[in-house]
């Protein structure tokens, strides 16, 4: 508990380090991998992920110590050369990209396992802590490192910052970008390399087998709340950043904890709120929608039905028991009597000890979807040329979504027909204009 | 019959593109005189993409060049737009309308620049001369395909050039539109820029254009409209592939050899 208390303050400095490099890099992997994401890119972004660590380990062999510059540098080397093989297998031979990335993806991950054993078995791997590198330990990183990686982090940010219009348009449309004269390959050899530097900074504290999830996972989430890149890439920052915390606290209070699962377990709940709880491609949000429409639906065929009925009657204000209304109009009945209290509430309709009755705003919106109905049949019977036997179940819903403004262009453009094609007269507001023998008195 | 002219604002010379060593374009020779509006017309997979993406530098050479202005590309690349076929890119991008018009401006801006207002402004303009304005705030993969396609002519007039090659600009579009941007399009034309269409319809094509390029594979003609539209003309181009091109093409590939040989 006290470890917690401590991380949470940021009381020990060096806690401070783990916590302010891990933000950065976890910010710097989501940034960069916003773009990975566009381009398409993700598989590629694990290979390298993977693919970094026999570089690592080579480093630490060649040098004997876990300085972080050497390992930077191994670590680049290797992941560079991932992405040169893969093209190259691309580009030279029948081998498919998704095939050339997994072939590269293991034998590169293999070969890194192998020289980890191996010097494992040295006897030096304890004090190496290269094992700590598979699935990482923010805790373990020093000044020395923070410094390191979280400078090269707020370098990548400052780069897509600075490029945010050519990589925009890179991403959107390569043939584009370089007809206007864009140095293209130069930008993609700039995106590949900071996509492999993103993936090296990240890889002490997350590890290189789940780094991937930090590099694509935020900005998958973020592309959930928006329809604009820059607010993408943004978003995407600050969910990297979430995980970078939250790694780095449980990694100092559970020392024992690798890092790595615990951001992907971060990144994994922020992706399923997105996918969730984000306002329109979320799934919370469609099903509202959805459920607001039935709703909508549901009442306008109860008033629809009451105003037929009084249509029929000549007379409005009738009061009609749950039953005729019921006969008048199948639905569920559970759904009519929930619609009724509810338009009861809304003061669309009255109840009486007999049942039910429109109220004057009732009418007026039973006899707007009326209306909607029957121009709409009028509509379909003029324009397509359907049959009045086929129009109706198209008005049906069609009566629902049309807006004010759709209606008098409708009205207009039909020049405000008196029926519809069942012979049915259509119900204009007193005030339209209009013959006057057409207007229903009742209103 | 190939009608060349002085001072062109394209000039294509001995053009040969391949696919995979498989030549689909055959030593192109044509020169487009500026202040036209002209069409590149000729049956599916007679290589017009092909041809304008080579003149663009999408697509390597295997012999021959184009020029515009009596200049490669790369010195006049100001004064070239390019419209691309609506399906060469992914739609589901976060971008709004506005967003994809503005690039045409990213090459005035130059490197780390970011918009000003005036090119904002520039390029809602453009949207409105598509008829686009009321979409600018719409999310792409939100257009249907008329008007995404009309978003990318409005990116290629924010770039301002002087010679413009579009591929299939009228593809999805419907009747009206399509006889605005062709009104569009003659305005340009008489401010005295160039405007290459490539086109499919062979119906308008005598009403719209005023230059006319008859391709497949080959060249089969290049001039004035009133000389080329002609039914032997026409017949030549949409008289099925010329049988012995096709093999001889299919062999190249076959025995992967080299349409030319290496220079040097
Ligand atoms: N990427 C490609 N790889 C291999 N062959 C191709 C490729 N693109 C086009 N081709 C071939 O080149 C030929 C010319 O294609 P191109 O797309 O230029 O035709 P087009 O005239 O634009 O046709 P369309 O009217 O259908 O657009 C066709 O035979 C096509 O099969
Ligand atoms: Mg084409």
């Amino acid at each position: 508990m006290d470890t917690i208390l401590d991380a949470l303050m940021l009381s020990n400095p060096n806690v401070r380090y783990v916590v302010f490099g891990s933000v950065l890099l976890g910010c710097a992997a989501a940034v960069v991998g916003a773009f990975t994401v566009l381009r398409k890119r993700s598989l590629v972004g694990d290979a390298v992920a993977h693919s970094v660590l026999p570089g690592v380990c080579g480093a630490f062999l060649v040098t004997q110590t876990k300085h972080p510059l050497a390992l930077l540098i191994g670590a680049f080397i290797s992941g560079w050369l991932s992405l040169v093989v893969i093209d190259f297998i691309t580009r030279k031979t029948r081998v498919k990209e998704d095939s050339a990335i997994g072939i590269v993806l293991s034998v590169f991950f293999g070969a890194g396992i192998l020289m980890l054993t191996a010097i494992q078995q040295t006897g030096s791997a304890a004090q190496s802590g290269l094992d700590k590198f598979l699935f990482g330990k923010a805790a373990s990183m020093l000044l020395d490192d923070v410094m390191i990686f979280g400078g090269v982090a707020a370098l990548l940010i400052a780069i897509v910052a600075l490029f945010f219009k050519e990589f925009f348009l890179l991403s959107f449309d390569r043939d584009f970008a370089r007809v206007i004269g864009l140095r293209v390959p130069l930008l993609d050899l700039l995106l590949s390399t900071m996509t492999v530097l993103a993936v090296v900074v990240g890889i002490q504290a997350v590890g290189v087998v789940l780094m991937a999830a930090l590099l694509i996972t935020p900005a998958a989430a973020a592309r959930y709340w928006t329809e604009r890149l820059g607010i993408m890439v943004v978003l995407a920052g600050l969910f990297g950043m979430m995980a970078g915390v939250t790694g780095a606290y449980i990694s100092t209070a559970a020392p024992s904890m690798p890092t790595g699962p615990w951001i992907v377990v971060v990144t994994s709940v922020v992706f399923l709120l997105s996918v969730l709880f984000a306002p329109r491609r979320g799934v919370v949000a469609q099903a509202v929608r959805y459920k607001r429409n039935r709703t909508q639906i549901t009442d306008e065929n109860i008033l629809k039905a009451l105003y037929q009925m009084g249509e029929s009657a000549s007379e409005f204000t009738t009061v009609h028991s749950t039953e005729e209304i019921h006969g008048h109009r199948r639905m569920q009945l559970l759904t009519l009597q929930q619609g009724l209290a509810r338009l009861r509430r809304q003061g669309y309709v009255e109840h009486h000890h007999r049942g039910w009755c429109l109220t004057s705003e009732g009418i007026e919106r039973g006899k707007r979807v009326a209306r909607l109905h029957r121009l709409w049949e009028v509509y379909l019977s003029r324009h397509l040329h359907l049959a009045p036997d086929h129009v109706h179940d198209s008005a049906e819903s069609i009566e629902h979504i049309l807006t004010p403004e759709l209606e008098e262009q409708l009205a207009s453009e039909l020049n405000y027909p008196e029926v519809d094609p069942h012979n049915s007269p259509i119900p204009y507001r007193k005030k339209a204009k209009q013959k006057p023998e057409t207007g229903t008195r009742n209103a | 019959m190939i009608i060349h002219v002085e001072n062109p604002a394209l000039e294509i010379h001995n053009l040969t593109v391949s696919y995979h060593r498989k030549p689909v374009l055959w030593d192109i020779d044509l020169t487009v005189p500026q202040g036209t509006l002209a069409g590149i017309i000729g049956p599916n997979g007679a290589g017009k993409s092909t041809l304008i993406k080579s003149v663009m530098g999408l697509l390597p050479a295997d012999s021959g060049y184009a020029q515009m202005f009596g200049e490669p590309l790369d010195r006049v690349r100001r004064r070239v737009s390019y419209v691309p076929q609506r399906e060469s890119v992914d739609w589901d991008f976060p971008a709004s309308a506005l967003d994809v018009a503005l690039m045409g401006r990213y090459a005035r801006l130059g490197l780390f620049r970011r918009p000003r207002a005036a090119d904002r402004e520039m390029a809602m303009d453009c949207l409105k001369k598509v008829g686009m304005d009321g979409f600018a705030a719409r999310q792409i993969s939100q257009l249907s395909g008329g008007q995404q396609q009309r978003v990318f002519l409005a990116r290629a007039l924010a770039q301002d050039a002087d010679l413009y090659l579009m591929d299939e600009p009228f593809a999805g579009i419907d009747a009206a539109t399509e006889a605005a941007v062709i009104q569009l399009l003659t305005e340009m034309k008489q401010a005295g820029k160039t405007v290459i269409v490539v086109h499919h319809d062979l119906q308008s094509a005598a009403d719209y254009f005023d230059w006319i390029v008859l391709l497949n594979m080959r060249l089969v003609a290049s001039g004035p409209t009133d000389q080329i539209f002609t039914q032997e003309l026409l017949e030549r181009a949409y008289g099925g592939r010329l049988n012995v091109l096709s093999q001889v093409g299919e062999l190249l590939q076959k025995q992967q050899f080299p349409a030319r040989e290496r220079k040097g």
